[in-house]
């Protein structure tokens, strides 16, 4: 049995072998163990972590704008559902599959979809790719749901303007947060893809109307496919605001521009409060609000007609003989001139070598400070200037709310200019000239107003020096407790001048209402002081052409300022109208229709501030 | 068969011990599956009751291969190789494809996994064949096998099947390991390349740079990791490392129930049982396959005869390589390639398979004090 003990032997070495796979089994069981060891002791916090963030997304809710109301409770901005289109990365495989499969679906540019894609932030946060999706893109998103992992349809709240372009200037327009915008203190909660307030109103008070977003937790499959909802933090809706505007009268105002450029700001001269400021060309803020291409923005921001610019607030215009009124006061209140004290006018002024011209080449004769501001009478003005010099004038300019800003509730107020010899220095570093002071005795030359702030001067002479800071925003609504803030009325500050001074003034303004240069602004059912203004834009040669015969451009802007009724002021208005020539034909019959609309309105019905 | 099997006369006692093992880690694998699948819609029946009934049929294929004596089986061998063979080609050829790779001939609503047999079937012909022939030089104990093992490995590799290519090698190695390689030494060696293959490779493997790594297991296997590069590795690590030590208890696995987890059900059934059961339950289950294992060994060393043995020990190395590589390429030690874990993993083949080498294994101690005829 060789053979059979060989075998024997054999087996005997084999089984002694088999130690050696029980050494080696403990040995990488052994090793096994202290690798899961360390997955699942050391290192399972990690883990543990990593797992809760790999079934969770966040989705952000977004709140909903607060609602704009006008004074009487007439909605001006709301709020629409619309689809928005996010994609979350984390849930994404295939990148650049994904952004051809979204832009071939939708018809969008690829490199749009890229863009938003690289914007930063957490991959685990859903970012937005579009808003506004027409109801049959969101069907087709949803209908390719499967083929499109971490892509989510999400039904949002959009701004929406049922009264289109009206008020736009003073509404503004909402758009989603710039990155620019994102670096600063006051979006610190915000995240990319909120949408703020860009313009209007809508921007001052976006803190007011934004709202607070909230978030969704949802556990989701590896797909990105919801799957339940782990936790909500419901977002809160902005508080509304109730505007100081009469939505009817704004859009009165808006159609006596029509197609012309201008402006038009009517406010209540006891509180400031602002009832209509309208601004052409307009713009539609529900365009604006939505994601322009950069065709449609480049074209927008080209116009020559500057459509976005609010005239009322941010058009400076040289203000004409509409300056006449602070300049009056400013002679009575300097006793540079006497009321009952008179000027020759021959027609011109010399001053050196150089004669100034009055407006009417033939002369006013003598003329008080009476006739002086019901027949515009340049010379008058320009010899009370000469005598009060140019520092003295712009004190009392600036005694009115000229030269500053307001301090209405809108974004990039400006503030015009009102020289003096200090200004001069430190803006043209140059030594003021003599000369200069006769333009600007008449609103030439340096002198820049707003509108809105030539409305906030005839409203403080019509409530005798007393003078509000401009009002947009009566009262704010919140939301969460219903409690209903109301904005009160700020008082500015008080022209320094006598009761008598205001009396005289606004005698001798009543007047060129009824037999001076705006007798067009003549009202039948209630009675108008104002002051004509025509703001020259170019220094045309000696020969005066026929108007018709000067290029639009160059020809004057027509001014008006007014206020009524004269004996117990409620409304004061500017009028400013482009290139329109003189303000007694073109501005002063606009101002009229906008102060009897006023007036009607308040017989029908007065300004409700909504109960809470 | 049942007096077969109740006959006791010449027959070492049935061991309770090692069935109640092979029982509690096939329940730890059907509890697994169901919870990683009990959401999913499936077409005929839950994953988990097709997994019962595999387990089922893989009892009878245990029963099978425990009651007929080893010695007859294992001569049919060549036979059943060339079968084996036949069907693997077979396989390239008409398979059914299953992301990217062909490896299973459909049988009615069954599909059949030909590689998974493949591995038994090499274990017998190796068994029989060292134990038939005289070893006197290298060509005998090592060559020979290796051209036996060749075709089989190729046509595996060829489907491709990285998982059971590798299974295959290691089963060839342990069989050298035990007889094959003469000097204790040379077998330590072995045995050390074997055991240690996932670490070393993980060594060799985590210096290569990821296109190179790609581009090597594109090569070798296109199923790996379909969903990006190392989404299945991480996300299994996740699974087990979120597991702590308690666990996030049974169907509480965020893992694998949210279906981040690749295969929760096939594969990687061990991260969603290391998931929802932790660390203990991890050791728990290590502790298992190690007595299963430590048993298998113990069969192996007291067998009567060197094919008894042979064939014991094939098993046992297979089962060894198949949970160590398991585990470990789910834990993320070494790249993922196609190898279930034994017993827990869901498959028919697989089940069977396993069922019926731990039936051949338990043939193995009943038969030690039999004497031959």
């Amino acid at each position: 049995m060789a053979t059979s003990s060989t075998h024997e032997s054999e087996l005997g070495e084999l089984q002694r072998r088999l130690m050696l796979l029980r050494v080696g089994l403990l040995l990488v069981v052994g090793l096994l163990a202290v690798r899961l060891w360390h997955l699942q002791i050391r290192e399972g916090p990690y883990y543990r972590d990593l797992s809760e963030n790999n079934r969770t997304r966040s989705v952000l809710l977004e709140p909903a704008r607060g609602l704009i109301y006008d004074r009487h409770g007439v909605l001006l901005a709301n709020n629409v559902p619309s689809f928005s289109l996010y994609v979350t990365l984390e849930d994404v495989k295939d990148r650049e599959g994904l952004v051809q499969n979204l832009a071939d679906l939708l018809g969008l540019d690829p490199a749009m979809i890229r863009k938003k894609l690289a914007v930063r932030g957490s991959k685990m946060l859903p970012k937005k790719i579009k808003d506004r999706l027409t109801l049959r893109d969101a069907t087709v998103i949803e209908s390719h749901r499967l083929d499109l992992p971490g892509v989510m349809i999400q039904v949002e709240s959009q701004r929406n303007y049922p009264g289109g372009m009206a008020a736009a200037h003073l509404l503004g327009y909402v758009g989603e947060i710039s990155p620019e915008q994102l670096e600063k203190p006051e979006f610190a909660d915000l995240h990319q893809g909120s949408v703020v307030g860009q313009y209007g109103v809508e921007k001052s008070f976006d803190r007011h109307v934004r709202g607070q977003a909230g978030q969704k937790s949802v556990e989701v499959d590896a797909l990105g496919h919801e799957k339940r909802t782990v936790l909500v933090d419901k977002p809160l809706a902005g508080n509304d605001l109730y505007l100081t505007i009469d939505i009817k009268l704004q859009k009165v105002a808006e159609e006596l521009l029509g197609e012309e450029s201008g402006a038009i700001v009517a406010l209540d001269p006891t509180s400031g409060d602002v009832l209509a400021m309208a601004s052409r060309p307009g713009f539609d803020p529900n365009i604006m609000s939505r994601e322009l291409t950069p065709k449609q923005w480049v074209e927008i921001v080209q116009d020559e007609r500057r459509p976005l610019n609010n005239r009322a607030s941010q058009g400076q215009y040289p203000p004409g003989s509409t300056f006449k009124v602070p300049m009056a006061v400013a002679a009575l209140e300097s006793n540079t001139m006497s009321p009952s004290s008179s000027v020759l006018c021959t027609g011109g002024y010399q001053f050196g070598k150089r004669i100034y011209h009055d407006w009417k080449a033939t002369g006013h004769g003598y003329v008080d400070l009476h006739k002086a501001l019901i027949q515009s009478c340049d010379v008058y003005f320009y010899t009370i200037g000469q005598r009060m010099g140019i520092d003295t004038m712009a004190e009392y300019a600036k005694d009115f709310g000229l030269g500053h800003e307001t301090g209405i509730e809108l974004p990039s107020e400006r503030v015009g200019s009102i020289p003096s010899t200090a200004w001069k220095l430190k803006v043209k570093k140059e030594a003021w000239l003599p000369g200069e002071t006769i333009s600007a005795a008449i609103g030439q030359g340096y002198v820049t107003v707003t509108p809105l702030q030539m409305a906030s001067m005839i409203g403080t002479v019509a409530n005798d020096g007393v003078s509000y800071r401009p009002r947009l925003v009566q009262a704010i609504m919140d939301r969460t407790t219903g409690n209903l803030q109301e904005m009160p009325a700020v008082a500015r500050g008080k022209a320094h001048a006598k009761p008598e001074t205001f009396r005289i003034i606004k005698e001798a303004l009543a007047a060129v209402v009824t037999e001076g240069t705006a007798t067009r602004a003549k009202s039948s059912i209630v009675t108008i002081g104002g002051k004509t203004g025509t703001a020259q834009v170019a220094a045309l040669g000696k020969e005066k052409k026929a108007e018709k015969d000067i290029p639009k451009k160059f020809r004057d802007h027509a001014w008006f300022v007014a206020f009524a009724p004269v004996e117990a002021p409620k409304i004061a208005v500017a009028v400013l109208a482009e290139h329109m020539g003189h303000g007694g034909s073109a501005a002063a019959p606009l101002a009229k229709e906008v102060i009897e609309t006023y007036m009607k309105l308040l017989s029908q019905e007065p300004a409700v501030v909504p109960q809470s | 068969m049942i007096d077969r099997l109740t006959d006791n006369r010449g027959l070492d006692s049935f061991d309770y011990r090692f069935l109640a093992l092979v029982m509690a880690i096939l329940g730890i694998g059907v509890l697994s599956i169901h919870s990683v699948t009990h959401s999913q819609q499936t077409g005929l029946a839950p994953y988990y009751i097709k997994q019962i009934a595999w387990i089922l049929m893989g009892s009878a294929a245990f029963v099978f291969m425990l009651v007929s004596d080893y010695h007859r089986i294992a001569r049919m061998a060549y036979p059943l190789y060339g079968v084996v063979l036949l069907m693997l080609a077979f396989v390239l050829l008409e398979g059914r494809t299953s992301k990217g790779a062909q490896r299973w001939i459909a049988l009615g609503p069954f599909s059949f996994q030909p590689s998974e047999f493949a591995k038994l079937v090499l274990i017998l012909v190796l068994a029989h064949y060292y134990s038939k022939t005289p070893r006197v030089g290298w060509l005998q104990r090592v060559i020979m096998p290796g051209m036996l093992m060749f075709p089989g490995l190729v046509l595996i590799l060829k489907q491709p099947d990285l998982g059971s290519g590798l299974s295959f090698v290691a089963v060839y190695a342990a069989m050298l390991l035990m007889v094959g390689v003469r000097s204790k030494a040379l077998g330590v060696i072995l045995l050390l390349v074997v055991m240690l293959f996932p670490f070393a490779w993980e060594g060799v493997w985590g210096s290569l740079h990821d296109y190179q790594r790609q581009r090597i297991m594109a090569f070798v296997d296109p199923d790996y990791d379909p969903g990006g590069k190392g989404y299945h590795a991480l996300q299994s690590r996740i699974a087990i490392g979120s597991g702590e030590l308690m666990g996030k208890g049974l169907y509480g696995g965020t893992q694998s129930q949210l279906k981040f987890l690749p295969e929760g059900h096939t594969d990687f059934v061990f991260a969603v049982y290391a998931e929802e059961w932790g660390f203990l339950g991890v050791l728990l289950l290590l502790v298992l396959f190690v007595a299963l294992i430590w048993l298998s060994l113990e069969i192996a060393s007291k067998a009567k005869d060197q094919l008894g043995a042979l064939l014991a020990a094939g098993i046992v190395a297979m089962l060894c390589f198949c949970v160590v590589v398991n585990i470990g390429m789910t834990a993320g030690m070494f790249p993922i390639v196609g190898i279930p874990l034994p017993l827990m993993s869901y498959g028919g083949s697989a089940t069977i398979m396993t069922m019926a080498s731990l039936g051949l294994l338990l043939n193995v101690k009943r038969r030690r004090l039999s004497l031959f005829y």
